[in-house]
């Protein structure tokens, strides 16, 4: 056997580790899930970020797009003589309403132009299968992948689009990912919907037929120089391109899929830097607890180890050994669960994020930094052990610890124990012996119940603000967005259309919003007064009345500008007659998506200095008749959008259960084991340390069931005593996380349901109850004959 | 169960095998024996004769690989480890040679561990003064003395007012002088409350005090020497 190569010494070591093999196993676990975690969201977070500048370098994703009304192409030019504007290329966008075969309601889309000789060269495509239009055909489009393999489009599969009001039947040649719909979202939603948002790509002249726009452009995109200023070249683009009617420049952070990734990458990010170190710190935890009680059971033989003359340094080397093998059982762990997570979430992503390539790769100083992390884990969890073994006098080592003094009880303890039994007074006494390893045990158990809550809970925020958002705020059906700002007479066809039960118009104008430094382009939703589906929500989420006069702002876009209620704030409008002026901030509401900012529709046109115009209205309609709603929509020449309330939302509901999903059942997974980890580890030391106590209580005649009590009881009191701490734990952690995820996409609101707390208490309690049953085991296969052979 | 003829014990053809193969062990090689109730028991024999063993498949603690024991009338090699608890838990005190107490629960508490579960159990103090203690009832493991201990361990044993009493090398560890105060406890519960009381000891000196002395030797009772007077333990000396 090979066992008999070793030395003495290692065999003791290999046998030692054998008979904890259980308790090794659930600390390496634990140190696992740190490094795992550290890893699946360390490498992701590198891989996402290397993969997207990757992206946007080779297929030149644009820093700035600057869309206009109508411009000449000519202007390219002067576009391009900017200071700091590498290189500028024009393009016709526009959105589109899209009718596929077997899909009922409309889909929103966009359609964007192809040059017509070569790719674009800034923006440019993937394409995945078949070719690029032909010139000479008009109706042949490229489409985006996530949307065609929704609706499972192939090259030379038909489409119908609503370009300018006229139904063109359109044959896809291609299908293709573009660097601008990495994350492909409809403006205005939360999560993508693969289904109902589409985007193409036309043939230049055929769209700039389409659209009336021969010999013109609607958007510039430009790529910039580095280290230029951005916010010089918005100024710049907007002086120039105003008089074509600019509706206002803007750059990659307002990019709406870059600025979903970017949010990606900050959560990854968050996870990260919190989730990894609770796992550590746990881990730290249990290897001082594990290996400190270890070496007080072997105090003897370290004893006799040093009378037969072994050094002190040997001795500690040995148990630094047993120490180190833990370690490296569990960073292989980690490393196997970190590539295993990272590939899953990857290929999660990748269904999520179109990107051409995806890898999980984590660079070698992630690994080498998670390995040095779990060793200082370990030298931190273990040193003062080591010393104790250094220390440790051969003399004093093998006289036999005494009884352990149990005379120094509480008063409060002491009161209480005429009226209990022999077997709790046991529990108390013990708890009360050591109470810094009941409060370890207690905030390790504490810790997962926290970690637990801490992912589970964003589940409950999310159901909850998409619940204020559709529910309470945006309370519509259906929003339909005209091609051109309409007459309010609008409102009285609409209402007309086939189950529409209320509609109310709404305006949106582009705006530069500035106080002082702060600058954000964005646009006023103008709403009618007593507006009853867009309503407006204070900080309590009470319905609150829009303000006649002045201007009201989302508490994040108030936050962004730095500004207060009642302080004036610089409005210039980027649209009709581009009028400059102050508008006094008339209130701050509660929204927990976007940034927002409102106006009385009225005040709103005479500031425009236009009559009443609208931009769309809200829809509130009959379930039964959507339908025929969406045929008749679909057939309206003066729509350009139409967006479903009710899709919205299960796409979203579909997109939390897969992802979120994902998530939280990991980190149970994980909490779990941390709960086990602990539960049982300090089960079965306790045991070991108190198995002859036990046994004599069995030969007593005490039943297993009472002599399990004893030990199962001290844990089931510490994991009772450890849920409410874990409760605040958890809150602390959610709170901790909703300050890092709030964005100017998402603002998690801080909500913890009871049912989140009851889910994380039952995982706790069904974890303890395990460790508890496989210690019972044990208990019941103590040796009886054999604890009475020997001394104390 | 009422007073009837059947001895306090009996075992018929007792073997116990430990290991297998190469590293079989005999402890126990075919023991027949006999113990009227009310006896005082001791049993001596050099070590590794199988002493130990006898007396914990006697107390229930343990099943030899083959023969029988009985306890008055029932069978206890029959009994699963339900009924051996219950069994001990009943009728059964023991008193080990390390005292085994716990350390957690006082003197008292330490008996009302066993009389809390027994069904005629005497209360604590009363079987706390039996073994002369009294004074200390309320004080922890860690604060008496090793005699001290012991006696508490008596104490526990025989509260339950047990039909048995087995003391596996009760005085091992202690001097002669609180030893024969040990034996004392012992001696008073088997006159005074007519326990059967087996006790092993290396100290052929304490013989002297028994109604029965097994002598053993490799796994086997090699004579039983009957004493019609026996002495007090605190005319022994050694
Ligand atoms: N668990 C065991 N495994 C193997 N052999 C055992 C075991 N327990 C006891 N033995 C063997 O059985 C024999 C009898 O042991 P026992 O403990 O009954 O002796 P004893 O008479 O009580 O000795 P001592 O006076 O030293 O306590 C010995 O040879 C011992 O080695
Ligand atoms: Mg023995």
């Amino acid at each position: 056997m090979l066992i008999e190569l070793l030395k003495p010494l290692d065999r003791k070591l290999l046998r030692d580790l054998w008979a904890i093999k259980g308790q090794a196993l659930a600390i390496a676990v634990v140190i696992g899930c740190g490094v795992g975690m550290y890893i699946m969201s360390k490498g992701m977070l590198i891989s996402l970020a290397e993969t997207r500048a990757a992206y946007y370098e080779r297929y030149r994703f644009a820093d700035v797009w600057a869309p206009v009304k109508r411009a000449p192409n000519a202007l390219l030019e002067q576009i391009t003589e900017l200071p700091d504007v590498r290189r500028a290329e024009t393009r016709i966008r526009a959105g589109v309403i899209l009718d596929v075969e077997g899909a009922a309601a409309p889909i929103t889309g966009e359609i964007q132009s192809l040059p017509k000789i070569a790719r674009p060269h800034i923006n440019d495509i993937v394409l995945r299968r078949g070719r690029y239009p032909d010139p000479i055909h008009e109706e042949e489009v490229l489409a985006l992948d996530a949307f065609a393999e929704a609706h499972g489009l192939e090259p030379g599969n038909h489409l119908y689009g609503i370009l300018n009001g006229t139904k063109k039947k359109l044959t896809i040649t291609g299908i293709v990912q573009s660097p601008e719909y990495v994350y492909a979202i409809s403006p205005g939603e939360i999560v993508p919907d693969k289904k109902r948002f589409g985007v193409l790509w036309m043939n230049r002249e055929a769209l700039a037929n389409a659209f009336d726009l021969d010999g013109a452009f609607n958007e510039a995109v430009i790529l910039t120089s580095a280290g230029s200023s951005e916010e010089a070249l918005l100024e710049r683009l907007d002086q120039l391109l105003k008089r074509y009617g600019a509706t206002g420049a803007y750059g990659r952070s307002q990019q709406i899929s870059d600025q979903f990734l970017t949010n990606e990458i900050k959560q990854l990010e968050t996870i990260g830097r919190l989730l990894p170190p609770i796992f550590l710190l746990v881990a730290t935890f249990l290897l001082n607890v594990v290996v400190g009680r270890l070496i007080d059971t072997e105090r003897e033989q370290i004893g006799l180890l040093k009378a037969f003359g072994y050094r002190d340094r040997a001795v500690a080397l040995h148990y630094l050994k047993m120490i180190g093998a833990i370690t490296l059982i569990g960073i292989v762990i980690g490393i196997i669960l970190g590539l295993w997570l990272g590939q899953g979430l990857a290929r999660m992503y990748q269904d999520y994020f179109k990107f051409p390539f995806l890898l999980f790769r984590a660079p070698a100083d992630v690994y080498l930094l998670s390995i040095g992390f779990s060793l200082i884990v370990a030298a931190v969890g273990t040193s003062s052990s080591v010393v104790k073994v250094m220390r440790l006098e051969p003399a004093v080592a093998m006289v036999p610890p005494p009884p352990p003094d149990y005379s120094r009880s509480a008063r409060w303890l002491e009161m209480l124990a005429p009226w209990i039994d022999q077997p709790s007074r046991m529990i108390l006494r013990h708890l009360y012996r050591w109470p810094k390893r009941a409060a370890m045990t207690c905030i390790g158990i504490a810790m997962s119940m926290g970690l637990l809550i801490g992912s589970s809970f964003s589940m409950d925020a999310m159901l909850y603000m998409v619940d204020i958002s559709f529910n309470v705020i945006d309370r519509q059906d259906v929003t339909v967005n005209f091609v051109e700002p309409r007459n309010l007479r609008a409102v009285q066809d609409v209402l007309h259309a086939p189950g529409v039960l209320a509609a109310e118009p709404f305006r949106a104008v582009p705006v530069v919003l500035r106080n002082g430094q702060r600058t954000r382009r964005e646009a006023i939703i103008g709403l009618v007064p007593g507006a009853d589906l867009g309503r407006l929500v204070d900080t309590d989420l009470q319905p609150v009345p829009l303000p006649r006069h002045g201007i009201v702002l989302s508490d994040k876009l108030a936050e962004l500008l730095a500004i207060r209620a009642g302080e004036p704030l610089r409005v210039e409008i980027r649209t009709g007659r581009r009028p400059e002026l102050d508008v006094t901030v008339a209130g701050i509401v509660k929204t927990f998506m976007g940034t927002q900012a409102y106006m009385d529709l009225r005040s709103l046109n005479r500031l425009l200095k236009e009559d009443i115009a609208i931009s769309g209205t809200y829809l509130l309609v009959d379930p039964d008749l959507t339908d025929a709603l969406y045929t008749e929509l679909k057939g309206t020449p003066v729509v350009a959008g139409v967006s479903l309330q009710e899709q919205a939302q299960n796409a979203f509901y579909e997109t939390l259960q897969e992802s979120l999903g994902t998530f939280v059942f990991f980190n149970t997974l994980f909490a779990g084991l941390i709960a086990v980890g602990v539960v049982y580890n300090s089960a079965r030391i306790s045991l070991s340390e108190r198995g002859r106590e036990l046994a004599s209580l069995r030969v007593l005649g005490l039943t297993r069931g009472e002599v399990s009590y004893i030990l199962l009881g001290e844990l089931a009191l510490l994991t009772l005593a450890a849920l409410p701490l874990g409760a605040l734990l958890g809150y602390l952690l959610a709170w901790t996380l909703v300050q890092s995820f709030d964005t100017e996409l998402f603002r998690i609101p801080l909500v913890v349901s009871s049912s989140t707390y009851g889910y994380a208490a039952l995982v706790v309690v069904l974890a303890a109850v395990a460790s508890g049953l496989l210690v019972r085991r044990r208990i019941d296969r103590l040796d009886l004959i054999a604890v009475l052979k020997t001394r104390e | 169960m009422e007073k009837n003829e059947h001895p306090a014990f009996r075992a018929e053809g007792l073997t116990k095998l430990y290991g297998s193969g190469e590293s079989r062990v005999y402890a126990l090689r075919g023991v027949d024996l006999e113990v009227p109730r009310g006896e005082m028991v001791v049993l001596l024999g050099p070590s590794g004769s199988g002493k130990s063993t006898l007396l914990n498949i006697l107390g229930g603690l343990d099943s030899p690989t083959e023969g029988r024991v009985y306890f008055d009338s029932w069978e206890l090699t029959a009994f699963d480890d339900e009924h051996l608890t219950r069994f001990r838990r009943e009728y059964v005190g023991f008193v080990f040679q390390f005292y085994n107490l716990i350390p957690s629960l006082t003197a008292r508490e330490n008996v009302a561990l066993v009389t809390e579960i027994a069904e005629e159990p005497m209360t604590p103090e009363r079987a706390l003064e039996l073994v002369g203690l009294g004074k200390r009832m309320d004080h922890f493991p860690a604060q008496l003395s090793g005699g001290e201990q012991q006696r508490v361990a008596i104490a526990r044993a025989i509260a339950k007012q047990p039909r048995v009493l087995f003391c596996d090398e009760p005085t091992g560890a202690l001097d002669s002088k609180t030893g024969i105060v040990v034996l004392e406890a012992i001696a008073r519960v088997n006159h005074e409350l007519g326990t059967t009381a087996m006790v092993i000891t290396h100290n052929a000196a304490i013989a002297a005090m028994a109604d029965r002395v097994l002598h053993m030797a490799d796994g086997q009772i090699q004579q039983t020497e009957l004493n019609s007077h026996p002495c007090d333990p605190h005319e022994l000396s050694w």
